[in-house]
């Protein structure tokens, strides 16, 4: 059963601009699927959440959600959803309690009636009720942020570039809750601009210039890839990455944690001793490591940019 | 019913979470309040007269004697001519003068009048006004009780730079005829009290609140209160709350100021001032609401409530300058100025205790602009973003 | 102290009440390296990088930044560092141009280079074109590129980078620090917070922070080997996981 429906959904901010979110056809999320968004800041990753949320009216299009259109039932939408936006803030005055059960008053429920659901979330930051949200650290109130926009025990949830500026450990700890909540049975659809977070979404979609570049889950997008992809590393990663672009048969090349990530040209029949042999030979490079290593959502990503 | 309550709860911690700004708002109006009585006093306390009299003549003695016993003036003593009189003005060594013509007291009960003449130094308009005044109440009393005479007090041209009061007195006439350039209803002194009354309440209403509404949108929180089942014209609403409270508050407070630490008697019906208030604060809060729906940062609602409503209210309240004295189109302007009708209505009101007939206009107008801020606002509120 | 260094640090401190922000950390950062300077939020390393870049005194302790001795020369090290966050960047509503003309003039670029260092900045960036944008109109990746150009225009000794990635897509993110690397191939060292753990691959050193302390200082590489992780993320997650403070 699908439980977000979007019917080509367009939005433009300024006449002379080219439009921030212009969707063709139609894509659908699944009840109880965790979809992910990723793609370059002004992709109209926002504009189309907003608009989802009932936020922005849309200039030509619709959705549905949970079979509500966006428009014309915004009120009974904004009953059954949560959304935490890119910037949300709480109130930095009031205290963690006091936070959580505004919004849960919000929405005219009861801390108690939904605690379950934010239990395991909400169990670190027992502790400190009593202080203020300001005086929270970034991961603290990125889970007191998620506390508040699920008190209200939503079917959808929106969340809008959670992660920003947020820990490893609490980033590790956010998607764990995300897989729980989704385990219950509720649809989630994120953006982020990490690429091992987009790595635990059911399906991913590549947004840029406020389109769609693909729309599938992790594996098939992987499995699509369709190039010999190459882990490189020298004694000088910096002078290895330029003399790597320099070389005739290298298609593309990019930092990759300790190492660089080379594609070749198609048709290219070289392979990892053929680049190793050359980047000894003709540009001295030493310590040089060449293997060929199966391609990542990021190494998809970078591919896509590239295009 | 519920919800609303509770978003008026939050209203009131982030209110007494913020002490500074309340202290602000509560002391401001305390401070004001104070310092303008005190500047007030003392001023009008030291001032020292000098005489001029061609004859010497046992009723202005006495006058004299009378006019140094009030707290207000000295009698310093008798000058031997106008020019000496002139000089001492210019040295600083007196405030104000009195001339009596020849034969005064012989003239007091002629049908043509007896002439006296106070001479004040305007180099502070608003405080030889009341110099001139007070005198002018000490003479007449004193011709009305001690001297079947009639008095009557007028002024000369604006532009002098000293005041003039000719008294010239007729026999059998008691009713005394002042007339006064800057203040010619003769309000008292304590017409700022209007105008802070003004000031503040529009400052709290409306500055306070569409800060308060504006900076939910800053900070992101407002679009997670549009995506939920609230109506946000609710949010608005139960933002108001609090400030409607503190704004009855520090209102409350001035007026107990003004009664007892002033000591100056609200002259009319305190029923009908506190109604008027109350509709000058609900007509800030439209105000407030309107520019908070119109923009989208905190510093441009600062502006906007300041630039827009808070220094016309210095301006037209009378505090700075009179109205009269302004020129026509500032005196057009004027009319559109909210805080304008409601200084006007208290002072009638508190100060020369006028029934409510006579600021029923001033009512009106208040309840009009009212209605049409909070339709302006509720048309211009979105409960979207765009 | 050595003249490989381009900081020294003995012992800092910084207690806030009976808070210790900042417990007693010792280490040093080598001429023309990248620094990577992790720790979960909340670990005192914004606390640290204040009193390293003069903005705040410590309660105890020693140290030396690009020559100078943050007790009594904190003037002169805001002089010789660079410094760029991905809080404040740029001055949105000046165009690229003015911007450049603007913090060449703060760092004290003597007037005859400016254009010069403008034009040269501008054309590397591939920014030329752009020269009279407004910087808000500009992508989040290139303003933070053009941001980062901008903290070194005055060629310092180090500069000091502060979460520079935030929100930004993997692409861009290369792309910047491409633009690190070739800053550090020129000799100015870099000192670099991140949330990114790929970024700390990219990095000479690595220093992790948690609770005030630094537990751990190595090459990527040697941390790697030394917790028996196959990642910088699973050393951060086995240090964090020790961590007492969770603020």
């Amino acid at each position: 059963m699908d439980s977000i429906v979007i019917h080509g959904l367009r939005k433009s901010y300024r006449k002379d601009q080219p439009p921030a979110v212009a969707l063709d056809g139609d894509i659908s999320v699944r009840k109880g699927e965790l979809f992910g968004i990723i793609g370059p800041d002004g992709a109209g990753k926002t504009t189309l959440f907003r608009m989802l949320a009932t936020l922005l009216t849309p200039d030509a299009g619709t959705a549905e959600l949970e079979g509500l259109d966006i428009i014309r039932d915004y009120r009974k939408i904004r009953t059954i959803l949560g959304y935490m936006p890119g910037k949300f803030s709480l109130y930095s005055d009031l205290s963690v309690r006091e936070n959580l059960e505004f919004f849960a008053s919000v929405f005219g429920k009861d801390i108690r009636a939904n605690y379950g659901l934010i239990e395991n979330i909400y169990c670190r930051l027992r502790p400190f009720e009593k202080r203020k949200a300001g005086k929270l650290s970034g991961g603290m109130k990125q889970k007191l942020a998620l506390c508040c926009s699920l008190i209200h025990s939503p079917s959808i949830l929106f969340l809008d570039e959670p992660t920003t500026d947020v820990d490893p450990s609490s980033r590790r700890e956010l998607w764990e809750n995300l897989a729980q909540l989704k385990a219950a049975g509720m649809t989630i659809v994120v953006s982020t601009a990490y690429m091992d977070e987009a790595d635990r979404c059911d399906r991913v979609g590549m947004m840029k210039s406020g389109r769609f570049l693909t729309v599938d889950s992790p594996r098939t997008i992987i499995s699509g890839f369709g190039k010999k992809l190459l882990a490189v590393r020298s004694d000088n990663m910096f002078t290895l990455l330029k003399d790597l672009r320099s070389m005739d048969i290298v298609s593309g090349c990019y930092t990759f944690g300790d190492t660089h990530h080379v594609t070749l040209v198609s048709g290219a029949d070289a392979g990892a001793d053929a680049v190793k042999r050359t980047l000894a030979e003709k540009f001295g490079h030493t310590g040089v490591e060449v293997r060929e290593v199966p391609a990542t959502l990021e190494d998809c990503y970078m591919n896509l940019e590239e295009k | 019913m519920k919800e609303f309550f509770s978003f008026v709860r939050k209203e009131f911690l982030h209110i007494f979470r913020d002490r500074r700004t309340l202290l602000v708002l509560i002391g401001l109006p305390t401070m004001l309040i104070v310092l303008f009585g005190f500047a007030i006093s003392t001023e009008i306390r030291n001032v020292n007269v000098g005489l001029f009299s061609e004859d010497s003549d046992m009723a202005v003695t006495r006058l004299m004697e009378k006019i140094d016993r009030s707290e207000y003036f000295t009698y310093i003593g008798k000058f031997p001519s106008e020019e000496a009189l002139d000089e001492a003005m210019r040295q600083g060594r007196i405030d104000v003068a009195l001339m009596f013509g020849k034969d005064f007291i012989s003239r007091l009960y002629s049908p043509d009048g007896a002439e006296v003449s106070v001479v004040a130094d305007a180099t502070n308009p608003n405080n030889a006004t009341m110099e001139v005044m007070y005198l002018g109440n000490i003479i007449s009393e004193y011709f009305r009780s001690d001297i079947a005479g009639a008095v009557s007090v007028r002024m000369p041209s604006p532009d002098a730079d000293a005041s003039d009061v000719v008294i010239p007195a007729s026999a059998g006439r008691l009713e005394p005829n002042m007339r006064m350039l800057y203040n010619p209803q003769l309000k008292s002194s304590y017409n700022f009290v209007p105008g802070i009354m003004g000031l503040i309440l529009m400052l709290i209403c409306s500055l306070m609140t569409s800060v308060s509404i504006v900076r939910e949108k800053e900070t992101g929180s407002m679009e997670v209160l549009l995506v939920s089942p609230v109506r946000p014209l609710n949010i608005v609403l139960a933002k108001m709350i609090p400030y409607f409270v503190i704004a009855c508050v520090v209102l409350l407070n001035i007026l107990l100021l003004t009664i007892f630490v002033l000591k100056v008697p609200v002259a009319g019906s305190f029923f009908w001032m506190i109604l008027v208030s109350v509709i000058y604060i609900i007509l800030s809060l439209g105000i407030g609401m309107l520019v908070s729906s119109l923009v989208k940062t905190q510093i441009i609602a600062t502006l906007i409530c300041g630039m827009l409503f808070l220094v016309p209210v210095m301006m037209f309240s009378g505090m700075l300058y009179p109205i009269e004295s302004m020129p026509v189109p500032l005196q057009w302007l004027a009319q559109i100025i909210p805080a304008k009708w409601f200084i006007e209505a208290i002072r009638k009101i508190m100060i020369e205790g006028v029934p409510v007939r006579y600021v029923t206009t001033e009512i009106l107008i208040m309840t009009g602009m009212a209605v049409a801020f909070f339709s302006a606002a509720v048309l211009k509120f979105r409960d979207k973003l765009d | 102290m050595d003249s490989r260094n381009v900081i020294e640090v003995e012992h800092l401190t910084k207690r806030f009440g009976d808070f210790t922000a900042v417990d007693d950390i010792t280490f040093e950062v080598h001429k023309g390296e990248i620094f990577g300077f992790l720790g979960a939020n909340g670990a005192g390393k914004t606390t640290a990088m204040r009193m390293l870049t003069g903005l705040s005194f410590p309660t105890s302790g020693r140290g030396i930044v690009a020559g100078f001795d943050i007790w009594t020369q904190s003037e002169l090290i805001k002089k010789h560092i660079g410094y760029m966050s991905q809080k404040f960047a740029l001055y949105g509503d000046l165009t690229v141009e003015d911007n450049l003309e603007l913090f060449a003039g703060i760092y004290g670029v003597p007037r005859a280079e400016v254009p010069v260092r403008t034009d040269e900045l501008l054309t590397r960036l591939s920014l030329i074109h752009e020269k009279k944008s407004l910087v808000r109109d500009l992508p989040q990746g290139w303003k933070q590129k053009l941001a980062f150009s901008v903290s070194i225009i005055h060629k310092p000794e180090i500069v000091f980078l502060d979460e520079p990635t935030g929100g930004v897509d993997p692409a861009a993110r290369r792309q910047f620090w491409e633009l690190i690397y070739e800053a550090v191939n020129e000799g100015i060292t870099a000192f670099v917070t991140t949330h990114y753990m790929d970024e700390a691959e990219y990095c000479n050193r690595i220093s992790m922070m948690v609770d005030g302390r630094i537990d751990a200082l190595d090459s990527p590489a040697a941390l790697k080997s030394a917790y028996g992780a196959s990642s910088i993320a699973e050393v951060f997650d086995i240090l964090a996981r020790g961590a007492v403070r969770s603020e």
